[in-house]
């Protein structure tokens, strides 16, 4: 067990971290996610509230439909990440209400940020008492089926409100893996009971913090502090698209002056994937060089993937070097490894989309 | 009959006739977890007690593993490289790393047996 975000949570169960990365990939894994902060975002009607988010964030919030969930960042002033986030819009019940999920380690700020920001258009409800559940992989499905049929039936980035066994949830498909899953957000007070009915099904065994990051690395996805953070913004971080398509006309958010440059002219660093010859892992931290041994970046997540049974790794070089089959070197306890430019994600994503 | 000792730093090094067969303990890759890289030293190397001699790096983290006496590498277990998984079944067995011509038997006694390196990790 380790702290993380001020929370006790295991790095791994007595299986170890290569066979719950594996299982997941395989079958599914079940997560205790309930770290993460999640808020309800309130008032008189969508419009109002998406008006007020869409000040914060570049996605379009105004277009996001009952039903559905979208992946942003908060942004500051000179558009950098404050955190990153998913903003679902329940499917149904009152309108103007819009389920917010942070950082754990960010919530504090978030909420004190969104609540100085737009607090007074807006409510902001976090909600400390609600647990988050994950359950991800390719049999995933088969085990909501079972216990939340109308789960089973949302497509990608869907998300509902569904009474599991008599618990109200609101359940997203969606995760932190690259595979298709699920996210369950209900009362802590019935987390116990919900994560044990799961844990037990024959596809399932329960998953810790060290195969929740190489899994989520080897997607390709941020680990906010560290892929992306205050000075990083969205277009060097590749995740320009979720910036909205009419929000890059209008602009309206933090920071649209650089993050609309960037678009324009491209920016000057980009996030890329770093595939490394062997299997020693380069951490955060470790410097990125040319060929010819000149430092231009540092990695800012590194790990052996038991999927490729390689070291991977993601970080910052200047674009001119940002291009797949681009050749560089990482700095590993003292020696030069060599390393390739490789497109994300490493290991492809397995999203189930519907047709909308 | 093998003289076994234990370090601070989770080593063994069993002694026979001179030479030390050095690993880790049962206890470290049971800390360190799945093990997916090691370095081994090259035959012929000096190394000093209590210096980097190996590392051994798990999904979560890289470690070093220290010289338990000061002596010449003889031999490293090669094939432990293509089978790093045998350090986490077999620490104190086949998952061998080094043997160590040993310099000075003396620096052994500063080293715990294995009782008191059952206390020491706390069992």
């Amino acid at each position: 067990m380790v702290s993380f975000a001020g929370y006790d949570m295991p790095v791994s169960y007595p299986g170890g971290i290569l066979k719950e990365h594996l299982h997941t990939r395989e079958q599914a894994g079940i997560f205790d996610v309930s770290h993460m902060g999640q808020a309800v975002l309130s008032g008189r009607d969508h419009e109002t509230v998406a008006a007020a988010l869409e000040t914060l964030v570049a996605a379009d919030i105004l277009a996001l439909k009952p039903g559905a969930q979208r992946y942003t960042q908060l942004l500051n002033d000179q558009g950098g990440i404050i955190d990153d986030l998913m903003v679902a819009r329940p499917a149904a019940g009152p309108d103007g209400r819009l389920h917010l999920v942070v950082n754990a380690a960010r919530k504090t700020v978030d909420f004190l940020h969104i609540e100085a920001m737009i607090g007074h258009r807006v409510r902001l409800d976090p909600l400390p008492e609600q647990a988050l559940i994950a359950v991800q992989g390719p049999k995933a499905v088969e085990v909501m089926a079972r216990h939340a049929p109308a789960a089973a039936e949302l497509g990608f980035m869907g998300a509902a409100e569904v009474t599991v066994h008599g618990i109200p949830c609101l359940i997203s498909r969606s995760g932190y893996t690259g595979e298709d899953g699920f996210e369950i957000s209900l009362a802590a007070c019935h987390a116990e009971d919900l994560f044990r009915l799961l844990v037990t099904e024959p596809e399932v065994i329960p998953i810790g913090l060290g195969a929740r990051d190489t899994l989520r690395l080897e997607a390709g996805l941020c680990l906010y502090g560290q892929d992306i953070d205050e000075t990083t913004s969205p277009v060097e971080a590749g995740l320009e698209w979720s910036i909205g398509k009419r929000r890059r006309g209008e602009g309206g958010f933090p920071g649209a002056a650089r993050i609309r440059r960037e678009l324009a002219e491209g920016p000057t660093r980009r996030r890329i994937g770093l595939k490394l010859e062997g299997r020693a892992a380069a951490r955060a931290g470790s410097a990125v060089m040319t060929p010819q041994g000149e430092e231009i970046g540092r990695i800012t997540s590194g790990a052996f993937s038991p999927s490729l049974g390689q070291a991977i790794a993601m970080g910052y070089v200047p674009t001119d070097y940002a291009a797949p089959g681009q050749q560089l070197r990482v700095e590993i306890r003292g020696s030069a490894v060599e390393a390739w430019v490789t497109q994300l994600p490493f290991v492809a994503h397995r999203y189930v989309r519907h047709k909308s | 009959m093998a003289l076994v000792r234990y370090t601070k730093d989770h080593e063994y090094i069993r002694v026979e006739d001179g030479i030390g067969t050095v690993g880790i303990t049962h206890h470290a890759q049971e800390q360190l977890g799945d093990v997916v890289y090691v370095e081994l030293p090259e035959v012929g190397k000096a190394v000093k007690q209590g210096e980097p001699a190996a590392v051994v790096e798990s999904v979560k983290a890289a470690s070093e593993v220290y010289a338990p006496v000061s002596g010449e590498v003889i031999e490293a277990n090669t094939g432990l490289a293509a089978n790093t998984a045998l350090v986490n079944e077999d620490a104190e067995g086949a998952a061998w790393f080094m043997k160590i011509r040993i310099a000075n038997p003396a620096e052994l006694d500063g080293l715990m047996d294995a009782d008191a390196y059952k206390s020491f990790i706390g069992g």
